[in-house]
């Protein structure tokens, strides 16, 4: 019988054994590949656990976090949550992350390994470092005065530095709190379901997200193309074009906005002082298919690879068309559409001699001791047109603000140039036009311009016959440049 | 372990009771059980549980009793017994409390505590009045009727989460199951002890086959084949599990007889394989071992079984430390069935290996118990208790960490559940009993009473 124990109790060694083998495997050897399950929620556990880095303004702190006690620890908050939800984005424990929150999530969440002072360390430990900082480009006073401006209507602004491609202002209304989506409980559901069910939508990002017909501030890249490419050397020299102008095979007369306007042959200069449709049509026309999207890429159309860091929406101008849709895409109408941000920089290129600076968001990013990680630093863009043309361009502009359509957003002590626009919008023109204003401006005793702005408003509730670039989109883009200025 | 003779041995050989031994181990026990309860109240709320001391020194007055208890009832019994009883279940409840302070409206611990008391005044209950371990081959039928009656009456009671194992009475869920191992480990001791020579060398020889006659194999075919049978209706895999292996575990140590043992076992892998096939519930556990984390590739979110996984490679091999992983993922069992995973995710695989080396050791000198004694039923009994404990160890520590398929079984000493406890603190107190009279000089003797061989020995 003893040995027929022994060999049970042999038996129950062998257990011991492959039990001691089977938790080596488990907790030793499969222990990599079960962290990174994604279904293991420990890695969003340990995420949460501790503050997430904040975004500054101004060095400044937008953003914050709150010790809800629960299984996710820190949840996100937001100072100023509307004014600055087009330039943070949300960060949500339920929703996951967008725009700076998702591009910069390594750093804000401390995961980035270029966090660590000491090389490979976070490799081996695969501890967390503290979340980093995130210093953005934007001026606060300017978002304010775009952010007010707007008020109440639906619409989009962006101000950009031409020099730089610093983005000093992305503001979209209506716009919504992303501390109210913040967390995993049912008060963040509710709100992610009704912000998502809102027609006004106001979580769209409209300032680099959404496009829209640009109208006449296009005529800037008309004017470009027709400048560069030789149709037009002068600005002062009468053009050859007709008023109205039949567009080329069709019966259709393309007009003016105002009869008034002595568009028929029309200098470059009082053309665009006045937005005459009939000159940039049939001069964009003689500039032809292949020489208009050259210039239009140059400007930043159809690249849909703009990172600042987050994705900037294509806008577009098609490649392929006849000629009577090249008549109206030169006008910013057909398929011709733009983000406001795109539109900003058309402005920047004008004030920046033709060169289009990277545009960005992000200035620097920062440890939690203040050491810093990286600098965005400014890049070249595209040259969008010779130098010589953005100096003509530039009298264009400044004369639209002297004299023209964009008289509101003159300010004093200031060079200021400008485009006005008022984009058709819906099938045959059906919905309200959208009103557009692109300006720079210019401190009288600086070499530099100190801001490119854009403005869209679509305010549906406006008397179709009110709206104008002019009118009200102009005063918005003086409000910003007067912060920008000050 | 010296081959045992049928001598006593000489009076003047007094061998060493070790009382003074199982008091340092058990101060040892209740200090580091009282060291994990600081430490989780440090993790989770920086400062010690404001009721460290009590617990100590409630548990340290249960040990101090039980010890007494020993002291002067079982004055030789092996000293290690009760201070590896006593740290696991220190331990358990502490990961029980650390699992409570995740779900506030849902707290085990105290409950816990009320059972390990009663476990503990059972075990004082069973050393005391249970002077001599032979007067329980009196009682083999009466346990194996009452261990049938105990497996059968949950069937009349509703289900949880599948199994058909629980009675409820007065809020308290009992598992009637749990005692039955303890009663039919009595049964098969008696009845294997009585006959063993019968069973193995009488009836026909096949070929080099000697199969053992029906007329002595019939009974425990017959209990053995109920109570498998009962469990399986009742969908508690696990302790029909741990039947078959105490069941063959016993019959091999009692006749020696490996070869038709190996049929049985052949037998017993077809029987699996047909309910496998048919039972949907015990093809579901299979394929979950099979395949962990195909719930989660199918989207429907990871399973128990994966969130257990998840939990033990969290651990690592040190640990995140007492209160600071997240076990709690595991969901509704995390404080029973998966007690082990809060271990191997808090403590590491060296906290791990640590646990099974004490339920080891457990077992071990159960063993040792077996083999120092004289008469087959004690030793038969021994090796019962100690593969009780071994089997439901490596059945619930090997389903919860994907090495066998899962099979719904408490973890001895640490899991919550009562029943599991107290049945636990008895097979602690038969084992102090049985090592008393192994080491004791002058072992007294008893009637065995109603229990005689069907089959006269050749040599008794």
């Amino acid at each position: 019988m003893i040995r027929y124990i022994r060999r049970a109790a042999g038996f129950c060694l062998l257990l011991l054994v492959a039990l001691l083998l089977n938790a080596t495997r488990v907790q030793v050897f499969d222990a990599d590949s079960l962290d990174k399950n994604p279904a293991n929620r420990r890695q969003t556990i340990a995420r949460y656990d501790q503050p997430r880095g904040n975004i500054l303004v101004d060095g400044k702190t937008v953003t914050g976090s709150k010790d809800t006690g629960e299984q996710l620890r820190y949840e996100r908050t937001y100072n100023n949550g509307p004014l600055y939800a087009p330039v943070t984005g949300y960060a949500s424990q339920t929703y996951g992350t967008t725009l700076i929150e998702n591009a910069e999530d390594g750093i804000l969440s401390g995961t980035d390994s270029m966090l660590s002072t000491v090389p490979l360390l976070n490799e081996l430990t695969r501890a967390q470092q503290p979340g980093g900082n995130v210093s953005s480009t934007i001026q606060a006073d300017m978002q304010k005065a775009a952010y007010n401006g707007l008020g109440s209507k639906k619409g989009a602004v962006a101000a950009i530095e031409p020099t730089t491609g610093k983005i000093l202002a992305l503001v979209s209304t209506p716009s919504y709190d992303p501390g109210l989506i913040s967390g995993t409980d049912s008060s963040s559901t509710r709100a992610w379901t009704s912000l998502n069910s809102d027609v006004n939508q106001p979580m769209l990002n409209r300032a680099i997200r959404q496009v829209y017909a640009p109208g006449s501030t296009f005529k800037v890249v008309t004017a470009a193309g027709i400048l560069d490419s030789g149709v037009a050397t002068d600005i002062n020299t009468p053009t050859d074009t007709p008023n109205p102008y039949t567009l080329p095979g069709t019966t259709y007369q393309l007009t003016n906005e105002s009869a008034s306007d002595q568009c028929k042959n029309a200098t470059l200069l009082y053309a665009f002082e006045v937005s005459c449709n009939t000159v940039f049509a049939k001069l964009g026309v003689d500039v032809g298919l292949s020489g208009m999207v050259k210039t239009a890429e140059a400007f930043g159309f159809n690249d849909s690879g703009v990172k600042i860091p987050s994705g900037v929406a294509a806008s577009n101008f098609d490649t392929k068309m006849s000629n009577d849709h090249l008549a109206q895409s030169c006008i910013g109408q057909y398929d011709t559409s733009a983000t406001p941000l795109q539109m900003a920089m058309v402005a920047a290129a004008v004030a920046n001699d033709g060169q289009i600076m990277y545009p960005h968001l992000v200035d620097k990013t920062t440890r939690s001791d203040r050491s810093t990680v990286s600098d965005t630093g400014t890049k070249n863009y595209r040259q969008a047109m010779n130098v010589t043309t953005a100096t003509q361009l530039k009298t264009m502009m400044e004369a639209v603000v002297a004299t023209g359509t964009g008289t509101n957003a003159a300010i004093e002590g200031a060079t200021v140039g400008g485009k006005t626009g008022t984009a058709q919008n819906g099938i045959d023109n059906s919905g309200t036009p959208y009103a557009w204003f692109i300006s720079y401006a210019q401190k009288s005793d600086s070499n530099t311009p100190a801001v490119a702005v854009a403005v869209v408003v679509e305010d549906a509730s406006a008397n179709r016959s009110d709206v104008s670039g002019g009118g009200n989109a102009a005063p918005i883009a003086k409000a910003v440049m007067e912060a920008a200025l000050n | 372990m010296t081959a045992t003779t049928a001598e006593a041995p000489p009076p003047e050989l007094r061998l060493p009771k070790r009382r003074g031994v199982e008091l340092v181990l058990l101060v040892a026990a209740v200090l580091i059980s009282v060291f994990g309860y600081v430490d989780v109240g440090l993790a989770k709320n920086g400062s010690a549980p404001a009721d460290a001391l009590s617990y100590g020194a409630g548990l340290g007055l249960l040990a101090l009793l039980a010890h007494l208890a020993v002291h002067f009832r079982a004055p030789y019994a092996d000293p290690l017994l009760l201070p590896i009883a006593v740290l696991l279940n220190g331990i358990g409840l502490v990961l029980i409390y650390r699992l409570d302070l995740e779900t506030p409206g849902d707290q085990a611990a105290p409950t816990q505590l009320i059972w390990s008391t009663l476990g503990v005044a059972l075990f004082i209950a069973v050393v005391v009045f249970l002077r001599d371990h032979r007067v329980l081959q009196r009682y083999a039928y009466l346990s194996v009727a009452t261990a049938l009656v105990l497996m059968i009456i949950p069937i009349f009671f509703p289900a949880v989460n599948g199994a058909k194992i629980w009675i409820r009475i007065a809020g308290f869920s009992i598992q009637p199951g749990e005692f039955a191992k303890i009663l039919l480990a009595i049964f098969f001791a008696a009845y294997l002890a009585a006959n063993r020579n019968a069973l193995a060398y009488t009836g026909r020889k096949i070929w080099k086959l000697q199969l053992p006659t029906m007329r002595v194999f019939a009974p425990i075919l017959a209990i053995w084949l109920i109570s498998v049978g009962v469990l399986v209706m009742e969908r508690d895999l696990g302790t029909s599990l741990l039947f078959f292996g105490l069941f063959v575990i016993m019959l091999y140590v009692a006749t020696g007889r490996g070869s038709w043992i190996a049929i049985g076992m052949v037998l017993a892998a077809v029987g699996a394989a047909v309910v496998g096939t048919l039972e949907p519930h015990v093809r579901s556990r299979v394929e979950d071992w099979l395949h962990p984390f195909a719930s989660i590739d199918a989207g429907e979110g990871a399973s128990q079984l994966a969130q257990s996984l998840f939990a033990f490679g969290a651990g690592g091999m040190l640990g995140t430390g007492l209160g600071e992983g997240h076990s709690i993922l595991i969901g509704f069992a995390a404080k029973s069935d998966f007690i082990l995973a809060t271990a191997g995710e808090e403590l590491g695989l060296f906290g791990l290996t640590a646990i099974f080396m004490l339920y080891a050791l457990l077992a071990a000198r159960g063993y040792r118990a077996g083999l120092a004694l004289r008469d087959p039923f004690g030793r038969l009994l021994a090796i019962g208790l100690a593969s009780i404990i071994a089997i439901q160890v490596f059945v619930i520590a090997g389903g919860v960490m994907d090495l066998i398929p899962l099979t719904g079984m408490a973890m001895p000493f640490l899991a919550q559940g009562g029943s599991s406890l107290v049945t636990n603190w008895m097979i602690v107190a038969l084992l102090i009993r049985i090592s008393d009279s192994a080491r004791a000089p002058h072992p007294g003797t008893v009637e065995t009473g109603v229990i005689a061989p069907i089959v006269e020995d050749d040599e008794s």
